[in-house]
């Protein structure tokens, strides 16, 4: 019963909270708006006792993803009128989209109680005593390992594809060498001079 | 008193983490309030100076009410919320600040019995949680409309995720030598009096976690977000009142969950220092106990203090340089000597129960 109230406040949460995202006009609050996003469905996926999920998706999406989307969206000077102009023509597209996700959404339902699966009944209650985090490792680091390992050095190759990518030598712009100021040495900036206060008479 | 003993058995489970909750909050709030007038202390001795001496509790113990009597001034001052500012998220920003640093606890033993939530993935619990706490900084400085806090906000922004990564990193080493993610097991394998801790094995780690732990929460000598020198008073230049109090609470409940966290990963939380020692280990300095933990994090949080009142501040770039090209590389050499230890069965890695 609690579950249930819970479950219904968060994902009414999550709907306005995504409907934020596309109707805000700010692109700060749209972000923070995902932000809201992501915390309120990991909080469902709680709910179903998915701990290890939800942790994660916080920890990547909130922590770190969405830090550094809010930083750019603050840092970026956007000009709405701008981005609104091609709103109209790209409109049917749009609808398009939506209409396309609804159908494969309702597809997906009708296609689980076809085969005989209730979409009413929710999850299966785990038994007392199972851990999420612990199901999870034990299957990711035996009988996964292998692909586990392939993802995590795709993302590192994904990783060091980005960063050449980006990183452009600009020719003529002044950078601090911090290896060249620790060597420096008194005598380098310094020269004392051996003078009279006042001129010999 | 058997009767209050019953009454609390009788307790539904909720019940009781219900009553944790909130003492675990009262006490930090309070624990908040003294270490304010502790840092004045001690930072006074350090320059020679006497620090607050004049407030009194009902007479006695002068210099103690000085807190109490700050948070009061605080309470009563007007709350100015600039013109051009956004007035919902610059309200909502102190909050966002706030919860985080009170959340965390949940999940950190204080003691052989008490925890509010034995969860399996607390670990990764903790570092969501404190990756959450910049949002507070951001927002406040972004809605305050000002440049100064904007220039905070995105200095402690870049701080703040650079140094996520190698306490990430660092945590992953002290998984390597529990073999857990639920902190209660992470103090339970480090049972051995002071020599089974994690600090000798990991103590590379141990330095990176600490200053990785300093800079998170923007303290001196990584302070930049505010740099008073620099950008007045950084992301909460324009906070007044109770709402700066606010950011002010989070910053010091902040330190004692770092303070916290680094006895729990690295000094075995609540165990005793002697257990297992020839007659010292069966007396009261034996017994694993909260009298360990708050002991440690007592240490931990002197140390805050005293590197505020000695260091001078980082300068921004040699910051981002620390964390990037210093602190990650060291975390992750270590995890490799970490995995050739484990292999050849020294140190943590030679319990029975690890292969």
């Amino acid at each position: 019963m609690l579950i249930q109230v819970l479950f219904h406040l968060f994902a009414a949460i999550l709907v306005l909270a995504a409907l934020g995202v596309i109707t805000a006009r700010n692109p700060v609050y749209s972000a923070l708006a995902l932000v809201m996003c992501f915390v309120t469905s990991a909080a469902i996926w709680l709910l179903i006792e998915a701990e290890f999920l939800a942790v994660v998706l916080v920890l990547v999406y909130v922590g770190a993803v969405m830090v550094l989307f809010l930083f750019v969206v603050m840092m970026l000077d956007i000009n709405l009128t701008e981005l609104r102009r091609g709103f109209t023509r790209f409109a049917w597209l749009g609808w398009l989209t939506a209409l396309a996700v609804i159908v494969e959404i309702a597809g997906v339902v009708w296609a689980r109680s076809g085969l005989g699966l209730d979409a009413h009944r929710g999850v299966a209650p785990v038994p007392a005593g199972y851990s999420n985090t612990l199901a999870l490792g034990s299957v990711l680091y035996t009988r996964y390992a292998y692909p586990f390992e392939l993802a995590a050095v795709l993302l590192l190759v994904a990783i060091v594809a980005a960063i050449s990518l980006t990183m452009r030598r600009r020719t003529g712009y002044k950078q601090q060498d911090i290896s060249r100021q620790v060597a420096v040495r008194r005598e380098d900036r310094v020269r004392l001079v051996k003078m009279d206060a006042e001129k010999r008479p | 008193m058997p009767q209050l003993a019953h009454l609390w058995l009788a307790l539904p489970d909720y019940g009781r983490s219900t009553v944790w909750i909130l003492v675990i909050t009262v006490v930090l709030i309070i624990s908040v309030a003294l270490l304010t007038l502790w840092e004045r202390k001690v930072i006074g001795w350090m320059q020679l100076r006497r620090g607050p001496n004049r407030v009194r509790i009902f007479g006695f113990l002068p210099g103690v009410g000085q807190p109490f009597a700050d948070v009061l001034k605080l309470l009563l001052k007007e709350v100015v919320i600039p013109a051009n500012a956004n007035k919902i998220l610059f309200r909502v920003a102190p909050l966002i600040a706030l919860i985080p640093a009170f959340a965390a606890w949940a999940v950190i033993p204080l003691s052989p019995e008490v925890v509010v939530s034995k969860a399996d993935a607390g670990l990764l619990y903790l570092l969501s949680l404190t990756s959450m706490g910049v949002y507070g900084v951001i927002v406040a400085g972004w809605a305050a409309n000002s440049k100064y806090a904007f220039l905070g906000a995105m200095r402690s922004a870049a701080q703040m995720v650079a140094y996520e990564i190698a306490m990430g990193f660092a945590l992953v080493g002290v998984l390597m030598a529990t073999g857990s993610m639920n902190l209660g097991t992470i103090v339970q394998t480090q049972a051995g009096g002071i020599g089974s801790w994690n600090w000798f094995w990991l103590a590379p780690l141990l330095v990176v976690y600490f200053i990785s732990g300093v800079a998170e929460t923007n303290r001196a000598p990584f302070d930049v977000a505010e740099g008073e020198s620099e950008i007045v008073a950084g992301f909460h230049v324009e906070y007044s009142g109770i709402a700066f109090a606010l950011f002010f609470l989070a910053e010091y409940a902040n330190m004692i969950l770092i303070s916290a966290l680094t006895s729990v990963f690295f000094f075995g939380g609540w165990q005793g220092p002697f257990q297992g020692y020839p007659v010292l280990g069966a007396t009261f300095l034996g017994q694993p106990s909260f009298f360990w933990f708050g002991l440690k994090i007592f240490f931990f949080l002197f140390l805050f203090l005293w590197f505020r009142a000695t260091f001078p501040r980082y300068r921004y770039d040699q910051i981002m340089r620390l964390g990037w090209k210093a602190l990650i590389p060291v975390t992750l050499v270590w995890i490799g000597v970490e995995m050739l230890l484990a292999v050849s069965r020294i140190g943590p890695w030679a319990r029975p129960w690890y292969h």
